[in-house]
């Protein structure tokens, strides 16, 4: 006995590599009932919990909601019929095509990116770390990123600053002229302009009111009526109103602040803008050089919109790609760690022959490197396939049930036992499902049939 | 956590290349590859931020009040400094049914875990190494189950269970499990155990070692590497599954997933509890994950390559 625990402690270097008996050169092997016994616990689990229940989905998806009668097809023609159905199958297509492919490369590109940096293994946890994770946990995570409000939520905080740094944001929204045909200007549009057309050389006086406390300057210059310029037509955009009450209404007071940074446009009366500027600290402007006639000034309408408030993550349109993203955010590492080692196993000379003959980096990658690395890049892409169609939890929770989200899996869950109460309906998304994987089930049959030849 | 990270290398880091030992580099290609580096390490660093902000801003956001998460977004943590606290946390370990849940997830997790292991080792063992009639065509049917989804499973065992009497019990939970783990489990270690050297076992057999002691005895601590690796898997699939305990598991039985989704309705206002709880039910995971790196990996990589 001795010598075989000695031998034991170190199989990997003692003798070659055993290979499982092959037909009749079983010697020694004990009878076979004996397999039956070490068999026994994992066949009767998979006998009465997966394999009798695939063959109960598929008849039980024959019959209606309430098992007893029988209806045919009709709940797989339901699928392709209903709305709610449809719209999970039209997703869970979106799924299949892009969740693996984007991971794939995603995954692809990391493991490449990795070789040329010195943290490459910091990198990798970091970005595998996900894996370990709970979808629950993910969808938690990510329902707070997709957050509609900027202030609340990353992604749109993100999106919004980027958005307010090219786009410089509007000043003054929900400023607006004030109501009665006494004031100077009118709202047309959402845009504001003078009630009567102004002639070269005159002033234009342009009194907003509605604009909230938090866009007023913060040191306010007194309002005050410009000087007229020949050539030329300035004028004054002004806060109309004083605090407290007093003041002229539609002529500019001491006590009432001119408004900054307004773009002004004067409109000829073909309706073609000839100039624009935009207002001083102290409200006016000066619109030069126009020739003699009659103009409309006008203060557009980017002055005036609502802040921009960001992506809706999460409304009809968008819900889906959004969780498709955190599921890259999952699930990149994995494809990651698994194309990095086929990357590893790959033949350094053959590289560096390539290399040698003169190829550029590229042509190495694409000729040399991607060929020998296909057998790996099917098989994450295949798992990643398998798990795309099947996800649940992410779409679950971070779509929280809306309709607009839904996927066949979720649908199943909908239908059996989320309120549709209909095993029948739900039997047939099931094996719809089960249908779907077969195809992955074959894939991995056959390789197993070639490794094992 | 960060405790392992000097034994965690070896593992996640099986591909360093030599890229950079190329011969004769011209000096234009080598300022070309400076700069590409260059940008490699920003788009890196950025892709690194990137995966790493959501779980900060969860973590973040469990640690600020109620009142602060509803007003403001996590971030502002940065500019305006105000009091983290673990107030959530201890509010949230203080509710009973939560603490319930977290040994309820323990209580399926283990178990599931253990069985899968014994279960699949004894299978995997009869797949390898014993002769038997349609070994073959029984190990392809396993191969078979690999893919097929939970889906297809859960209407059937619900009626199952319900006539057995045992719906919504934490064994029937860990029973489901245990079943949908077994083809992947005997999968993986039927392979390793293949590996093992064939003199072994006839140096065993030919002591009259039974194929019992020899079960015990020579395989299963041969199996060791694969038997963690697996373990660790089943481990994690099953403290991390949601949809098997939606509809297994009932108020008493259920594991924190469950809970938290129970707490999904509202999901702004809940904040202060789903936040901590996201983050309790993800630190266990975490911790295994750090602590088995080296095993998790191979088992993603014995799982899929293989």
């Amino acid at each position: 006995m001795t010598a075989i625990t000695e031998e034991m402690a170190s199989p990997q270097d003692g003798g070659e590599a055993g290979t499982p008996p092959d037909e009749g050169s079983g010697r020694l092997g004990p009878p076979s009932w004996l397999a039956l016994g070490f068999l026994l616990p994992a066949l009767l689990l998979l006998g009465a919990l997966v394999v009798y229940p695939i063959i109960y989905t598929a008849i039980r998806s024959l019959f209606d909601a309430t098992g007893k009668k029988m209806v045919g097809l009709d709940n797989y023609t339901a699928i392709f019929t209903d709305h709610d159905s449809l719209t999970a199958v039209r997703n869970t297509a979106i799924w299949v095509v892009v969740a693996p492919t984007v991971v794939t490369i995603l995954g692809l590109l990391f493991a490449v990116l990795t070789e040329r940096i010195r943290w490459s293994t910091a990198f990798k946890m970091v970005v595998f770390m996900p894996m370990a994770v709970s979808f629950l946990a993910s969808g938690v995570i990510f329902r707070l990123v997709y957050e509609q409000d900027p202030s609340m939520g990353v992604a749109n905080a993100v999106v919004t600053s980027v958005h307010d740094t090219f786009d410089g944001g509007s000043r003054y929204p929900g400023a607006s002229v004030r109501d009665g045909d006494k004031s100077p200007d009118v709202a047309q549009a959402g845009a504001v302009t003078t009630r009567t057309p102004v002639q070269a050389g005159q002033t234009a006086l342009l009194p907003l009111v509605g604009v909230k406390p938090e866009n007023l300057p913060k040191k306010p210059t007194p309002a005050k009526a410009p000087q007229a310029a020949a050539g030329g037509i300035s004028g004054l955009v002004w806060f109309d109103f004083t605090k407290g009450g007093g003041g002229t209404l539609n002529s500019p007071d001491a006590t009432e602040a001119g408004l900054g940074g307004m773009k002004v446009q004067a409109v000829s009366a073909s309706g073609k803008v000839v100039g624009s500027t935009t207002t001083k600290d102290d409200g006016s402007f000066l619109i030069k050089k126009l020739p003699a006639g009659a103009y409309t000034l006008k203060l557009p309408k980017d002055n005036f919109t609502a802040a921009y408030g960001g992506v809706d993550w999460l409304g009809s349109t968008l819900i889906t790609p959004a969780i498709i993203a955190s599921y890259l955010w999952v699930w990149a590492g994995f494809a990651m760690v698994l194309i990095a080692a086929g990357l590893a196993a790959i033949p350094r000379d053959a590289l560096e022959a390539a290399r040698v003959d003169g190829a550029t980096e590229w042509q190495v990658f694409r000729r040399v490197t991607i060929p020998l690395l296909a057998p790996v890049l099917t098989v994450v892409f295949v798992t990643l396939l398998i798990y795309a169609l099947k996800v649940f939890d992410l779409v679950f929770i971070i779509g929280g049930g809306d309709p607009n989200a839904s996927v066949l899996a979720m649908r199943m869950w909908t239908e059996s036992f989320g309120g549709g109460n209909n095993q029948g309906a739900g039997s047939a998304v099931a094996i719809l499902l089960f249908l779907l994987v077969v195809p992955a089930m074959l894939f991995n049959l056959r390789r197993f049939r070639q490794e094992n030849r | 956590m960060s405790t392992d990270t000097a034994a965690a290398p070896a593992a996640i880091d099986e591909s360093r290349s030599d890229y950079s030992g190329a011969p004769r580099r011209s000096i234009a290609s080598r300022i070309v590859s400076k700069v590409g580096g260059g940008v490699v390490q920003v788009v890196l660093i950025l892709v690194a931020v990137i995966w790493l902000v959501p779980t900060l801003g969860l973590f973040v956001a469990s640690l600020r009040s109620q009142q602060d998460d509803n007003s403001s977004g996590w971030w502002h943590v940065f500019t305006a400094p105000s009091q983290l606290t673990f107030k959530a946390y201890g509010d949230l370990l203080a509710k009973p049914d939560f603490v319930d849940s977290f040994w309820n997830t323990v209580l399926i997790a283990v178990p599931a875990t253990l069985l899968v292991v014994g279960i699949a080792s004894l299978a995997a063992y009869a797949f390898a190494w014993l002769e038997f009639p349609g070994r073959d065509w029984l190990f392809l049917i396993v191969v078979a189950l690999l893919v097929v989804p939970v889906q297809v499973g859960l209407i059937p065992v619900a009626k199952l269970y319900g006539w057995i009497g045992i719906f919504g019990s934490i064994p029937s939970v860990v029973a489901f499990h245990v079943a949908f783990g077994l083809p992947f489990a005997i999968f993986l270690l039927r392979n390793f155990f293949a590996g093992i050297p064939r003199d072994l076992l006839e140096a065993a057999r030919m002591d009259g070692g039974k194929e019992w002691t020899i079960f015990i005895k020579v395989i299963f601590p041969l199996g060791g590497p694969a038997i963690a690796s697996l373990g660790i898997f089943q481990f994690l699939w099953v403290w991390n599954d949601m949809l098997v305990s939606l509809v297994f598991a009932n108020t008493s039985s259920q594991p924190m997933t469950k809970w938290l989704q129970s707490q999904m309705r509202q999901f702004t206002g809940n904040i202060d509890i789903l936040a901590p709880g996201a983050f309790v039910s993800l630190v266990v995971p975490l911790v295994v994950f750090f602590a088995f790196q080296r095993y998790f990996v191979q088992g993603v990589l014995a799982g899929s390559v293989k």
